[in-house]
C-alpha cells in the first residue's frame, strides 16, 4: 500500500481554536462502529458542526464561507488528546484536509496521523497566534524545505527525517517494517523476550 | 557484562526489545511481546493484511476480546447476549472472523474470560513485568502497574505488529511522579491519579514515560496501581510505569499464563533487577505530598480540571490567560455549572461504576461498602458495570450484587458500557453523571451529556445523596 505523496501544498486555512480538542470532539464513538475507514468525513467534529436535529450549526468554523475548500487545519494547542482511535485522522482526511497545524500535538494523534499523509505542522507560540487569528488565510507547506509561509512570513518546522521521507516518497512504514525480517528473526533467536 | 551507564526501568525495557536502534535517519524497531486485539480498532488492519497477503506473524504473542461496542443488558444465566445494534453485531463478527481466518485467541462473548481489554489481560496473567505491551486502545497504560512498557497505538500500527511484531518508535523521555505519604481514609487511586494528571496537566505528559515512584506507590494494591497507569494518558503520557515488587508477584503467581515452577523462580529473579538503578536520571520528576490529598472530582470536560470534592467551581475570570479562560469558560456551560458554586450538592441523574479505570473487585468493594444497606436515591439511574466475567463471578460469590440490586443499582454484563457509550449505554442530552472511568470530554458518555469523573467510593456516595457527595461522610 503506498500514500499519496506529501510535497507541497497551498491553502486556505480553517480555524478551530481552542485548547486540548480531543478525538472524541474529531469524531464522536459512536461513528466507530464500521470495519472500513472511508466515508468518516461526514462525522467530523460532529457534536459540534450539527445541531440536534443533524443539520450544520452556521456558527461551526467549519461551516463558515471562508472554510470552503480548505485543506490545512489549524486547531488550538495539544490538538488530538485522548484515544488512539485512528478514525480521526481518517476522518480528517475525507473532508479533505492534508495538513493540521497547532503549537503542539498529542503523540498518538500525531503517529496516526503521519501514517496516512495528514501532515501535523508544528509552530511557535507566536506564529500559532497569527494563524489562529486569520480563518481563511492562504499558507503555502514545502515539506521538502520544511517550510510554512503566509503573507511575508516564513517559518520552518520540524518532523522526524523519517516521518517526512515516508510522506515525501508516498511509502509506508510497514513496507520498511517487513524489510526487517532477518533482524527480528535473529532477535526472536536470541530468545531473551521478555528478559531485560 | 559490565554495568554500564545507571538506568532507569523504562531504559532497561527498551533496551532489552530493541531490534534495531534508531539512528538519525530511522526509528528504533521495537519488539512487541503482547499483543491485545479489540473489535473497534482492529478490522481495518486485518484488512491490511488482506491486501497484501501477510499472515499474522506471532498469533502466539496475540490475545483478542470483545469490550467497547458489546451490550451490557443483564441477562439469565446460560443465555445468549443479544447485540441488537447491527453495526456493533457486524463489528463483533468481522473480529471473530479474523480471529478465526489468523488463527488468534479471541475471548467472545461465550468466553469465561471475556472482559475489558485492560482488565483481562492482567488477571489471566498475560501481562509480566519487563514486557512490552500494546493494543490499539489509549488505556493501554494500565498493563504499566507491572512494569511493563504499555501503549496504545493506532490502527496502522495493529497491521504493523499483526505483520511483523513489531513497531517503530522514538524512544521517549522519562518522567519520574515521586509519591509520598498516607493518603487519608477515603482518598483513593483513582483521587491520586486525579491529582497528578491536574498538577502536570493535559498535555504534562506528552512524549514521555512516566514512573510513578515513593512510599505511597508502593503501599498501593496492583488494583490501585492500574488504576494510576491507566491514566497516565490523561496527562498525554506513552505510559506509565511501577516497578514490580512482592505485590506485584503476589498478584501473579498462580495466573493461568504466568510461569509456573521453576520457571516461576527464575523470572520472580530477573524482575528483582527491573528497577532504577542509583543514579539512575530522569528527564524531570514532579513530587506529590499524598498526605494533602482529598477525595477529588472533576468539573470540566477533560480529566486535569478537577478540584477536591468540597471545593468550588473555579471562576474562568481569575486567569489571566485569555485562551485558557475561554476554554475554562466554554467547559462551565457545558457542564452546566456557575463560577464560585460548590461542587458538593449538585444534583447528578446517573451514576456509572465501571472501566479500565475502576471496574475490578477492589473497586466494586469500595462502591458496595457505601451502597450497603442504602438506597439509591430516587430518579437516579445506577449503572454498576463489572471489568469482566471473572469479576463478575468472584463478585457474586462475595455477594456485591446483592448489595447493589438491594440498593436499587442495575448489575449488568461486563464491558466498556457508558464509559465510552457505543454499545448503547449513554446518557442523554443534559444528563449529568458522577463516572469512576477515565475522560469527561464533551459528550464522551452520550452526546451532551455531562461527565464527573470521581472514585468508585464518591460514585457511590453521589448514588445515595443523588447528588455531588463526600464519601467520607458515609464511610464508618
Amino acid at each position: 500500500m503506498t500514500l499519496q505523496p506529501f510535497h507541497r501544498l497551498e491553502s486556505r486555512t480553517a480555524v478551530i481554536p481552542g485548547p486540548d480538542i480531543d478525538t472524541d470532539q474529531i469524531i464522536p464513538a459512536r461513528y466507530l462502529k464500521g470495519t472500513t475507514r472511508t466515508g468518516l468525513g461526514r462525522y467530523l467534529f460532529a457534536g459540534w458542526r450539527y445541531d440536534e436535529s443533524g443539520h450544520p450549526r452556521p456558527d461551526f468554523p467549519l461551516s463558515r464561507p471562508e472554510a470552503r475548500g480548505a485543506r490545512v487545519l489549524v486547531a488550538g494547542p495539544n490538538f488530538g488528546c485522548g484515544s488512539s482511535r485512528e478514525h480521526a485522522p481518517w476522518a480528517l482526511l475525507d473532508y479533505g484536509f492534508r495538513a493540521v497545524i497547532s503549537s503542539s500535538i498529542a503523540d498518538i494523534f500525531r503517529a496516526n496521523a503521519l501514517k496516512n499523509g495528514l501532515l501535523p505542522v508544528i509552530v511557535d507560540r507566536a506564529t500559532h497566534q497569527v494563524l489562529l487569528a486569520s480563518p481563511g488565510m492562504r499558507v503555502s507547506i514545502d515539506l521538502e524545505e520544511r517550510t510554512l509561509a503566509f503573507g511575508d512570513a516564513r517559518v520552518s518546522f520540524d518532523i522526524d527525517p523519517f516521518s517526512r521521507r515516508c510522506l515525501l516518497q508516498g511509502m509506508d512504514e510497514l513496507g520498511f517494517l517487513l524489510a526487517q525480517e532477518p533482524a527480528i528473526a535473529a532477535w526472536e533467536g536470541k530468545g531473551d523476550g521478555c528478559a531485560p | 557484562m559490565a554495568q554500564s551507564e545507571p538506568r532507569t526501568l523504562f531504559e532497561k525495557i527498551w533496551d532489552a526489545h530493541l531490534v534495531a536502534p534508531e539512528t538519525a535517519e530511522t526509528p528504533a524497531v521495537l519488539y512487541v511481546d503482547l499483543h491485545l486485539v479489540h473489535e473497534v480498532t482492529s478490522p481495518q488492519a486485518f484488512a491490511v493484511l488482506r491486501e497484501r497477503g501477510l499472515r499474522v506473524r506471532r498469533p502466539d504473542l496475540t490475545v483478542a476480546t470483545m469490550d467497547h461496542s458489546t451490550p451490557t443488558t443483564p441477562r439469565r444465566p446460560g443465555t445468549r447476549l443479544l447485540v441488537e445494534d447491527r453495526e456493533c453485531a457486524a463489528q463483533l463478527a468481522a473480529l471473530e472472523e479474523n480471529c478465526a481466518q489468523f488463527g488468534i485467541e479471541l475471548h467472545s462473548l461465550a468466553s469465561e474470560q471475556q472482559g475489558i481489554v485492560h482488565v483481562i489481560g492482567p488477571e489471566m496473567g498475560l501481562t509480566l513485568p519487563g514486557t512490552t505491551v500494546v493494543c490499539g486502545d489509549s488505556h493501554t497504560s494500565t498493563h504499566g502497574a507491572f512494569g511493563a512498557f504499555a501503549f496504545g497505538i493506532g490502527t496502522s500500527e495493529v497491521a504493523h505488529v499483526l505483520a511483523t511484531q513489531c513497531l517503530l518508535q522514538r524512544r521517549p523521555r522519562t518522567l519520574q511522579v515521586r509519591i509520598e505519604g498516607q493518603l487519608r481514609p477515603g482518598v483513593s487511586a483513582k483521587d491520586l491519579i486525579l491529582a497528578v494528571i491536574a498538577r502536570i496537566g493535559i498535555a504534562g505528559g506528552t512524549g514521555q514515560v512516566i514512573e510513578y515512584t515513593g512510599s505511597t506507590v508502593r503501599a498501593l494494591s496492583m488494583e490501585e496501581r492500574m488504576t494510576v497507569c491507566n491514566m497516565s494518558i490523561e496527562a498525554g503520557a506513552r505510559a506509565g510505569l511501577i516497578a514490580p515488587d512482592d505485590t506485584t508477584f503476589r498478584y501473579l503467581e498462580g495466573r493461568p499464563r504466568a510461569p509456573k515452577g521453576a520457571e516461576w523462580e527464575r523470572s520472580v529473579a530477573r524482575w528483582r533487577t527491573l528497577q532504577t538503578d542509583v543514579g539512575a536520571r530522569y528527564d524531570r520528576t514532579v513530587e506529590i505530598d499524598a498526605g494533602s490529598l482529598e477525595p477529588t472530582i472533576t468539573f470540566g470536560t477533560n480529566p486535569s480540571m478537577s478540584a477536591p470534592i468540597g471545593g468550588a467551581v473555579p471562576d474562568p475570570g481569575s486567569l489571566t490567560d485569555a485562551a485558557d479562560r475561554a476554554a475554562l469558560d466554554r467547559a462551565l456551560r457545558y457542564m452546566g455549572l456557575r463560577p464560585g458554586q460548590r461542587l458538593l450538592g449538585h444534583p447528578v441523574d446517573v451514576v456509572f461504576i465501571g472501566s479500565c479505570t475502576n471496574a475490578r473487585i477492589e473497586d466494586l468493594r469500595a462502591a458496595a461498602s457505601v451502597l450497603r444497606g442504602r438506597q439509591v436515591a430516587r430518579g437516579v439511574r445506577v449503572l454498576v458495570v463489572p471489568g469482566s466475567r471473572q469479576v463478575k463471578r468472584a463478585a457474586e460469590e462475595e455477594g456485591l450484587d446483592r448489595v447493589f440490586r438491594e440498593a436499587g443499582a442495575e448489575w449488568r454484563e461486563p464491558g466498556c458500557s457508558m464509559c465510552i457509550a457505543m454499545n448503547g449505554d449513554s446518557l442523554r442530552p443534559g444528563q449529568s453523571a458522577v463516572s469512576t472511568s477515565n475522560r469527561n470530554f464533551e459528550g464522551r458518555q452520550g452526546a451532551g451529556g455531562r461527565t464527573f469523573l470521581a472514585s468508585p467510593l464518591s460514585a457511590a456516595a453521589a448514588a445515595v445523596a443523588g447528588a455531588i457527595a463526600d464519601p467520607r461522610e458515609l464511610l464508618q
